[in-house]
Order: structure tokens, then sequence, then C-alpha cells
């Protein structure tokens, strides 16, 4: 059973780390299944985690983003409240746009915690021996590319634990032409996600997902729940989805956890 | 006669450094119309980032042709100036060559170093003319160059080539006047051509000769006065550009703290300012124009070459969107300069019926932007486009209720159901009810 903060503080307990799973990890279908792997990994190797649960708002990064500051700020306020009332010191989430305002964007508010994006988190629990990898896992061998998302990469310099936690998996890790700091956006940030694009020439997703498939690799490995559900999206425009896969890399490593 | 040039040079130089500075005051002062930011903390660090970014054009080197012609050109900018001294000085006091005599044989060294700069920033010119103007490389040809940007780049690559070939020609009759009384000035590069010139007379080559120096340095002070006009304002802003770059995180959004205050009091109004304190100074939210812009954003426009790296990894203008971040810093430069000049008429800004938003920059432009920061990445001068498109969505969405349906509707959503979309809060973790027990 995953345990609320509230069972937690009922019982005058502190977990080893809060679970930020945010507003797509809790709700879209698709992104619960990154939410539900990462939680069973934590599970597996015994890390303590507790989530908000019903608690658990919007951080205002997509209001925030949009212009909407008055909306950013209500909700930060309400998260600071909750947050500071459990005595929280150290965040995991799923999500790199919460990984974000909670790293730049709380603080000043008043919201300071120790906070890691899950594939950091996922990198020092493989490093520690704690998450173990099976021999000969379903991956091995086989083509995967990173796709970088804006918000981990670019925002936060944050480049190289997940390609640790891919090399882990024993994969063939190939990069795209835009990779690293110059890895391109999917195309849903700064409140994208929410409204139609603009007229164009093709949509951001479909280029991006192209230049992943034209790696010829089976995976595409994201960060980012809306990273992954963009570049579903890219990927079923070309008609590739029955080819190439794209799954968050806790999904990767839950997929090749040790018995 | 020796007098007479010495008194027009002297007239020559005063007027070009008078006029330049009398701009650079005015651009100074536009500059400071926008808002104030301290940007002069831990300054360790922001002396680093001069030496890493402009003098070390560290970020130039993500594109490693380009940033080698530029290198050379840049050098070529930097060192020649000390010859320029010299030739201020000899200028002045009507001397020839003053530094030659103290510096002996190691003299003839400097100048051939010189020599080669001015030789491969010839080069490099040339190829850049080419990159523009034949092989049309994308960022360097996009429609928003059209008209006088576009002169503005080729103007400035002509005026080098003449500048950098006076210095050359004047070296090389040198060499040639030399030549005719027994040994060449042995310059490395001018050397070279002088030979071809010996058929000419001596009264003849002490008239290209002098040509050439006056040529040279009127030009000098030609360019001078027009960098504060035409985008290559940035070789001496990119200095000044990259001591004050930001140096929080990328990801990070400026805070309102305006607003941070208004929700505290909102929500613990014991905390509110009593009446009889003094009222804070009300801004409008976010930017409407560029004086609601942050100075630092006003100093980016007019540090801004147009190289157009920022548009070229914009993944809106890569799938035909019509938001260009390099547009974006062009027309915060062009209605600044708009402003700028209502000022000089009219001693205060008079209202125009204008603004940044709008008139120059739409809303559809302004919609498409991700803020994945590609562009503020690839500025090579820490130029920051991302940072006036957030200031000018606020404006839109705070003071002019302007937001697309669907931002409308997430809005509503965030507020009502604490997520973007219409769950229900108490939905929230349906999800951990649904795992395996076992897990």
């Amino acid at each position: 059973m995953i345990k609320t903060m509230a069972e937690f503080a009922a019982n005058n307990e502190m977990p080893e780390v809060l679970f930020w799973v945010g507003c797509a990890g809790s709700f879209d279908q698709r992104a619960q299944r990154i939410t539900k792997a990462f939680a069973t990994i934590l599970t597996k190797v015994g890390v303590s985690f507790a989530i908000l649960g019903k608690e658990e708002m919007c951080t205002g990064d997509p209001a925030r983003r949009a212009g909407n500051e008055f909306l950013f700020q209500m909700m930060a306020y309400n998260n600071i409240q909750t947050l500071n009332g459990y005595g929280i010191k150290k965040i995991v989430t799923i999500c790199p746009h919460c990984f974000n305002i909670f790293t730049n964007e709380y603080p000043e508010l008043g919201g300071k915690y120790e906070v890691m994006h899950h594939s950091t988190f996922l990198q020092q629990l493989i490093n520690e021996g704690r998450v173990r990898i099976k021999e000969g896992g379903a991956f091995k061998g086989k083509k995967i590319t990173y796709h970088d998302s804006c918000y981990l990469g670019r925002a936060n310099g944050i480049y190289e634990a997940p390609r640790e936690v891919l090399k882990a998996l024993d994969a063939e890790l190939v990069e795209m032409k835009r990779c690293g700091s110059n890895g391109m956006c999917c195309g849903a940030g700064g409140a994208q996600m929410f409204k139609e694009e603009e007229a164009g020439t093709t949509r951001i997703n479909f280029e991006r997902a192209e230049e992943a498939i034209e790696t010829g690799a089976k995976i595409i490995a994201a960060n980012c729940p809306y990273c992954t559900t963009m570049l579903t999206d890219g990927v079923k425009s070309k008609e590739k989805e029955d080819d190439v896969k794209v799954l968050d890399i806790a999904e990767l490593i839950e997929a090749s956890l040790e018995d | 006669m020796h007098l007479l040039q010495q008194i027009v040079f002297i007239l020559c130089a005063g007027t070009a450094i008078g006029i330049f500075t009398k701009k650079v005051v005015e651009v100074r002062r536009n500059i400071l119309l926008g808002r104030d930011e301290n940007l002069t903390d831990q300054s360790g660090r922001r002396w680093r980032n001069v030496l890493l970014l402009a003098f070390g054009q560290k970020k130039m080197f993500k594109r490693p042709l380009p940033a080698v012609l530029h290198f050379f050109v840049y050098a070529g900018f930097v060192l020649i100036n000390i010859e320029v001294l010299e030739i201020l000085i000899d200028g002045i006091f009507g001397t020839e060559r003053i530094f030659q005599a103290p510096l002996g044989a190691f003299y003839n060294v400097v100048i051939g170093f010189f020599e080669i700069l001015a030789f491969l920033t010839l080069i490099a010119v040339i190829v850049f003319l080419i990159r523009r103007n034949i092989l049309k490389v994308k960022r360097l040809s996009m429609h928003e160059l059209d008209g006088f940007p576009k002169r503005d780049a080729n103007t400035i690559l002509y005026i080098e080539i003449v500048l950098m070939c006076m210095l050359l020609l004047m070296n090389a009759m040198e060499g040639a006047i030399q030549l005719k009384e027994g040994v060449g000035n042995g310059f490395l590069i001018s050397s070279l051509i002088a030979p071809l010139f010996t058929g000419l007379s001596l009264d003849m080559l002490n008239i290209i000769k002098h040509t050439c120096w006056w040529g040279h340095i009127l030009g000098i002070f030609a360019f001078l006065n027009y960098l504060p006009y035409s985008k290559h304002f940035h070789i001496l802003l990119a200095f000044p550009n990259a001591f004050y770059t930001r140096l929080t995180p990328q990801g990070k959004m400026a805070n309102m703290p305006e607003v941070q205050n208004e929700v505290l009091y909102m929500m613990q109004p014991e905390l509110a300012p009593t009446a009889t304190d003094a009222a804070p100074v009300q801004h409008r939210f976010g930017a409407k124009d560029v004086m609601d812009l942050s100075w630092k954003n006003l100093l980016d426009a007019y540090s801004c070459t147009e190289c157009g790296r920022c548009t070229s990894v914009c993944p809106a203008n890569i799938t035909g969107k019509k938001l260009s971040p390099r547009k974006i810093m062009m027309d915060t430069r062009d209605r600044l300069e708009e402003v700028g000049e209502n000022i000089n008429k009219n001693k205060n800004f008079v209202d125009d019926g204008k603004s940044l938003v709008h008139d120059y920059i739409s809303v559809e432009e302004l919609r498409a932007c991700t803020t994945c920061q590609a562009c503020v990445e690839a500025c090579p001068v820490s130029i920051e486009p991302l940072s006036i498109i957030n200031q000018l969505r606020r404006y839109l969405i705070m003071e002019e209720s302007n937001a697309p349906q669907e931002w409308n509707l997430m809005s509503s959503n965030i507020e009502n159901n604490m997520a973007p979309w219409k769950f229900s809060p108490d939905d929230r973790d349906k999800w951990a009810n649904e795992m395996e027990p076992s897990a």
C-alpha cells in the first residue's frame, strides 16, 4: 500500500522522501504508468516514501508560463503551506516541470526543499546498489535514443544522470542529431500542452519524433510525462507506433529490475 | 603643411569621438528607460563570464566553421586597435610610426602579425559575404532581415574589406618606397605585394600611401559612428552584456514580488501593511512596451547582432510558426529607438499610441513559445529573448485578459480542480489504489 503523508504524520513518522507525482502522473492514463513504475521501484528496493495524495495540487507551472502569475502564486502558496506543514525536507518527482519549479522558483517564496528528479534519484539508487538490474534484461543490446526534456536539460543542466541510468540497462544508446544542450523541445512546455499549436508547416512533436525515428532506435527514452505524450503522438503520426516505443526511464528500469 | 594635417586630423578625431559619445549617451539613456534590476552581485562569476563568453567566445564554438572565421575578425578587431592607437598618436603629433623606434626589430614582428590578422579578416569577411549572398545560409537570409538588416550586414562586411585593404595597401606602398631605396620593410603580407608597385613614381607611391592612411583612419571614424545604428554595435556591447548576464539556472522565471505579496495578504490578511505604511510603487503587470522591460532586456536588444542562432534552434520557428526569437530582439530595439526619438523630440516620452506588443510583436508570435530556452542557450552573448516573451505574455494575460480559450479552461481547472485538466481532485491518488497490493 502506498501511504500518504497524512498517514505518516498520524503515526509521527517521516518517510525517507516525498514522492511528488504531479498532475500528469496522477490523472493522465499514459503518465499513470510512469507513476506506477516509479512507485513499484521505490517499493521493491525498500525506499520509504509518501505521496501527498489528495492534498497535492498543481505547482502552477503552466499557469506561470502562460503568464498567469496570480494563479501561480496561489498554487505555490497552498503547496508550500502543505509541504512546510508536514516539515518536508526531501522531494522526488517524475515531472521535470515540477522539479524545476521546486528547485528554482519555490525557494524565494518560502518553499525550500532538497529536490530530485527521478532520473537522478534512480541513478543514485543504482550507484548505491539498491536498484539492481537483472542480467540479460529485455533491453540488452537494444537501440535506445534519449530525448532531453527542456526543463531537466537546459533549464537545470542535467544531461548525464538519465544517460547513466540507461547505461545500466546494457542497451546501445544512440544520440539524436539535436541532443544535450542542443536538444529539441517536444512542443509541450510553456503551457503548450493545453492548447492547439499556432499555424505552421508541421507540429513540433512530429518534427522531433521524426528525428528520433531516424536514429533507428526501437525505444525513445523520455524523462517527462509531457514529452512521453507528445512523442508518442509524434511516432503515431509517422505510423511507427508498432516499431518504436516511447517509454519513461522509470518504466525501462522497472521492467528490468532483478527479481 | 604638417601642422595643417595635424589640425585636420585632430578636428576629425574630435568630431568623430564627440558625435559617437553623444549617441552612446543617448543609447545609455534609452537602456535606462527599462525597469531597475540589480545585476552586480557575484562579481567574480561575472568577470569570468566576460572572459569566457566575450573575450573567449566560448559559445561561438558550438558551430566551429563560423566560430573560427569570426575569431579571425574578432582578433583583428581587438588587436589591430593597437595599431590604430599608433595611427592616432602619429596623426595628433605629426609623427610617423611612433612605436617603430622604441620597439626596434620587434616592431616588424608585431606589424607582421597584424598583417596576418588583417589578411585572415579579409578572407573571413569574403566567406561571410558568400554565405550571406551566394550560399544564402538560411538563418542569414530569412525574410525578417529584408530591407535595412540585410543592407546593414553587407555594409559592415564591405567596410571591413575596405579598411583591411587600405591597411595592407598602405604598408605595401611604404614597402615599395623602401624597395626603391634599397631594401623593403619586410612586413609579412604587404611585402609580398610591394614589388608590384615599384614601377610607380616615388611621388605617386607617397600619395597612395597617405591616401590609404587617411582613408583607413577616416573609415574607422565613420565606422565608429555607424556602430550605434547598426547590429554591429555588438562588438562593444557584448562585453557589458556578458558581465550582466543572469547567473541563475536558465529554467528560473523571474518572480513578481508584488503579486506574491498580494496573494499573501489575501491568504493572511494580518500580514497586510496598514494604511500608514508607504504604498508600494504600482507597475503595470508584465510588459506592454519597452519601458516595462528590465534595462537588461534593453541592453540585450542593443547587443544583438542578428546572427539568428536563436531562431535556427527555436522549435516554433523550425516548424513554421511566426515566432522568431531574433525578431523579438530586433523589434525591441526598433521600438526602443522609436521611443528614444520621441524623447529627443519632445523631451519626455509622449504617448504615440503604439506599444511593443501588438504593434511590433504579435500575440500569435508570443503564444507559440514553448519556453524551451533553446534561444537563450544558443546566444553567444547571453541574450534572453525568452525573458521578454515571458513578460509580454504576463501583460497579455494579467492586463488584457487576452488568452486562448483553452488556456482559460486550463486556468479554471487549476483553480477549481487543482490540476490543468478537468478531473476530480478526489481521483488524484486513484492510481495508488489500482496498484497491486504486493508492489
